[in-house]
């Protein structure tokens, strides 16, 4: 297929691979932090082909891995109010809370309906004006300017029966706070899709301050092999910095237009991660002037706080200190039939990856 | 009748005058032959000296209409595939329709349509049927079941069963896979995307009768459905204790199916056929079996695709296209779009 069988090409591969061991000279540590990285990874068998000096990391990419389970709470309770019909998209509806999931509570009768795109919930919002429509807005800043623009679009439609619960986050924080945590990382693979909107500036803290290499990156395994090739060389070279893997589709500036989208609508909030905990400035709320789109603000609702299931190590496999493997859940009482932490549930979650791809 | 406009209404199920004029004008028209004709309670059929084969299956596909077919094709298709995949020659069907009030009966035409042509096309004869009218919103449009019954030769018994798969048996398939899983989701209002996907939704029990009277090397037999062909190669792989390879630059995927697999995150080998068989056949048949199938216009992209192993008993392997290896799991659930 047409810009992806290129991408996809063995024996390019292989010569970057080879380009690889010959220039890798040190013990070096990279993280991924896209759930999309992750799977590429596995899927392309692509640890195989490093020298055995450079180890990869996943770390907490997967929007739906780092839903809290407060926000799996809320959306369940949002879902028992009459009237509403819940719309989310796919992989977050087999998401355990505390005691249920979206799916178990479809299954019970509950309006949740799995959509494509942001802008499918406004459009029922619009053919179903008897009914609350409450979009579950996940994601970084990839999904983000979607559900800012259905907003607007909304507002713009003079919607009355649409809302959205944001737990949008964004990137750098949860890069940064791993790093001051102590986690050992040498560099970042970057997601090429945030950098698409939001380009590179976002990074520049990580390579000047942190003096760590930010490589954005491409999801084909030849942009993989040749985004890791890049941080290989700047750490042998020690000069550390933020460069560009994916320049067919990513610039420096990124999308203006999806930004100023972004910013129209949310700010930054302190925000919860599942496993990690509350990170200052890590997550995306609407601002107070679209408050009428707030489902939070609107119906009122609130959660007890929700304890971690009993042995699941979530929090450690996102920061990257623990595999799978070393969780006694895995492939045991934790499988994606009957997942017991979120890494296990989404396609793109770590646990969920290792499993599928385990051999 | 006339099927302008008008609907179908609770009285179409009540066994009255007015039902029997939806059974007489719409459904005896169009499936009319001598056993059905009898209008008898039971059907009574000839079977001749074999062994019967046996099987039933009910329809609920979402939507009704789909590019390549419809759920009356469908009801016809996958009963047939049963019985062909085991072997069997399909002789008769049964098909019994659950009605929402308020379907249009030309939609009700159009699917009887496609089910009666479908059935000539495989060579099936219907014999019996039911018809039940519910209320509106206790089904959705139109759930058919058919049953199907079938004859089997007695060398061609173990072909359901598998017990004859050795190492090196080599797997074949007799085209390209998710078509039907694609083009049903493809048609979905939801779903923005206009693709041109089609579904491969058809009767195999000639191809399949092409590749037994030419060869006796076929060890097995299945048709990839839901869960796709990844769910039928597990199976066969725990069930037989041996592991079994494949390889991806072998699989037959058309690019409106892989497009679509690429933007939603799926895996073509988990997306449902509708018209597709996985043979497994010896080393030394297979290649002949391949030609038989390339003949028949539904399997003019058949393709040789993995081998049975001894290594990894029970699990199924993929070598990929960049050269590593991964294990191919069955489907957890349904498949669901990825976020990002």
């Amino acid at each position: 297929m047409k810009y992806v069988g290129e991408y996809r090409k063995k024996e390019l591969i292989l010569a970057v691979a080879e380009e690889l061991k010959r220039v890798s000279k040190k013990d070096i540590t990279l993280m991924e932090v896209c759930g999309g990285h992750t799977m590429a990874i596995h899927r392309f068998g692509l640890p195989a082909l490093l020298p055995p000096n450079v180890k990869l990391l996943s770390g907490p990419g997967c929007p739906v891995c780092v839903s809290s389970q407060y926000f799996i709470d809320l959306a369940i309770a949002f879902c028992k109010v009459p009237g509403v019909i819940i719309t989310t998209y796919g992989d977050l509806i087999r998401v355990p809370g505390s005691g249920s999931s979206l799916e178990k509570e479809k299954a019970n009768g509950e309006d949740i309906r799995i959509v494509y795109s942001v802008l499918e919930s406004v459009e029922l919002a619009r053919s179903n004006p008897d009914r609350k429509v409450i979009f579950l807005g996940i994601g970084f800043e990839t999904t983000a300017p979607a559900t800012a623009a259905a907003i607007l679009e909304a507002k713009k439609a003079g919607l009355t029966n649409f809302f959205v619960i944001s737990a949008h986050k964004v990137m750098p924080p949860v890069m940064k706070a791993l790093v001051a945590e102590g986690v050992k990382i040498d560099g970042f693979l970057a997601p090429g899709h945030v950098s698409a909107i939001t380009g590179t500036a976002i990074y520049n803290d990580l390579a000047t301050v942190c003096k760590l290499g930010v490589v954005i990156a491409g999801f084909e395994p030849v942009d993989m092999m040749q985004a890791i090739l890049m941080l290989v060389k700047q750490f042998e070279e020690g000069t550390p910095k933020v460069e560009i893997q994916y320049q067919r589709v990513v610039h420096h500036e990124g999308n203006k237009i999806a930004q100023a989208v972004l910013d129209e609508v949310f700010e930054l909030q302190d925000d919860r991660w599942r496993g990690l905990g509350v990170i200052p400035g890590s997550g995306l709320k609407i601002r107070e002037q679209f408050s009428a789109f707030d489902a939070e603000k609107h119906f009122r609702i609130t959660v007890p706080e929700p304890a971690d299931p009993a042995g699941c190590i979530c929090g450690s496999i996102l920061r990257g200190l623990k595999t799978p493997e070393q969780c006694g859940l895995f492939a045991t009482t934790c499988t994606p039939a009957d997942p017991v932490g979120a890494c296990m549930v989404s396609g793109e979650g770590t646990c969920a990856t290792y499993y599928k791809y385990r051999s | 009748m006339k099927s302008g406009e008008e609907k179908i209404l609770l009285s179409h199920g009540n066994g009255g005058k007015i039902m029997h004029s939806l059974i007489g004008e719409l459904f005896l028209r169009h499936f009319s032959n001598p056993i059905l004709n009898e209008q008898t309670d039971a059907a009574i059929l000839a079977t001749g000296g074999d062994e019967i084969a046996f099987t039933t299956d009910s329809f609920v596909i979402d939507p009704i209409f789909f590019p390549g077919g419809n759920i009356g094709k469908l009801s016809v298709c996958g009963t047939v595939n049963d019985l062909a995949v085991a072997g069997a020659s399909p002789l008769y069907l049964s098909v019994s329709f659950i009605l929402e009030e308020g379907l249009p009966i030309k939609e009700l035409e159009a699917i009887v349509v496609a089910l009666a042509e479908e059935a000539k096309e495989a060579g099936i004869t219907i014999v019996t049927g039911d018809t039940k009218v519910v209320h509106k919103g206790k089904c959705d449009k139109i759930f058919i079941n058919t049953a199907g019954i079938g004859s089997v030769r007695k060398e061609d018994r173990h072909i359901g069963k598998g017990q004859h798969i050795r190492p090196g048996d080599i797997i074949i398939i007799n085209g390209t896979i998710g078509d039907h899983g694609m083009a049903v989701m493809g048609a979905r209002e939801s779903f923005h995307f206009k693709t041109s996907v089609i579904s491969d939704c058809a009767s195999l029990n000639h191809l399949i009768r092409e590749v037994l009277d030419n060869s006796n090397g076929v060890k097995f037999m299945r048709d990839p459905t839901r869960g796709g062909v990844a769910t039928v190669l597990n199976e066969l792989a725990e069930k037989t204790c041996l592991g079994i390879e494949i390889d991806e630059p072998a699989l037959p995927v058309s690019p409106g199916v892989t497009a679509i697999c690429e933007l939603l995150g799926f895996d073509p080998l988990h997306i449902a056929n509708e018209g597709k068989v996985i043979i497994v056949a010896t080393p030394e048949a297979a290649e002949s079996i391949l030609e038989t199938m390339k003949r028949n216009k539904l399997g003019l992209h058949s393709a040789i695709i993995g081998r049975v192993v001894t290594d990894h008993p029970g699990k199924v392997v993929l070598n990929n296209e960049t050269g590593g290896r991964r294990i191919v799991d069955s489907l957890t659930g349904d498949p669901l779009p990825r976020i990002c």
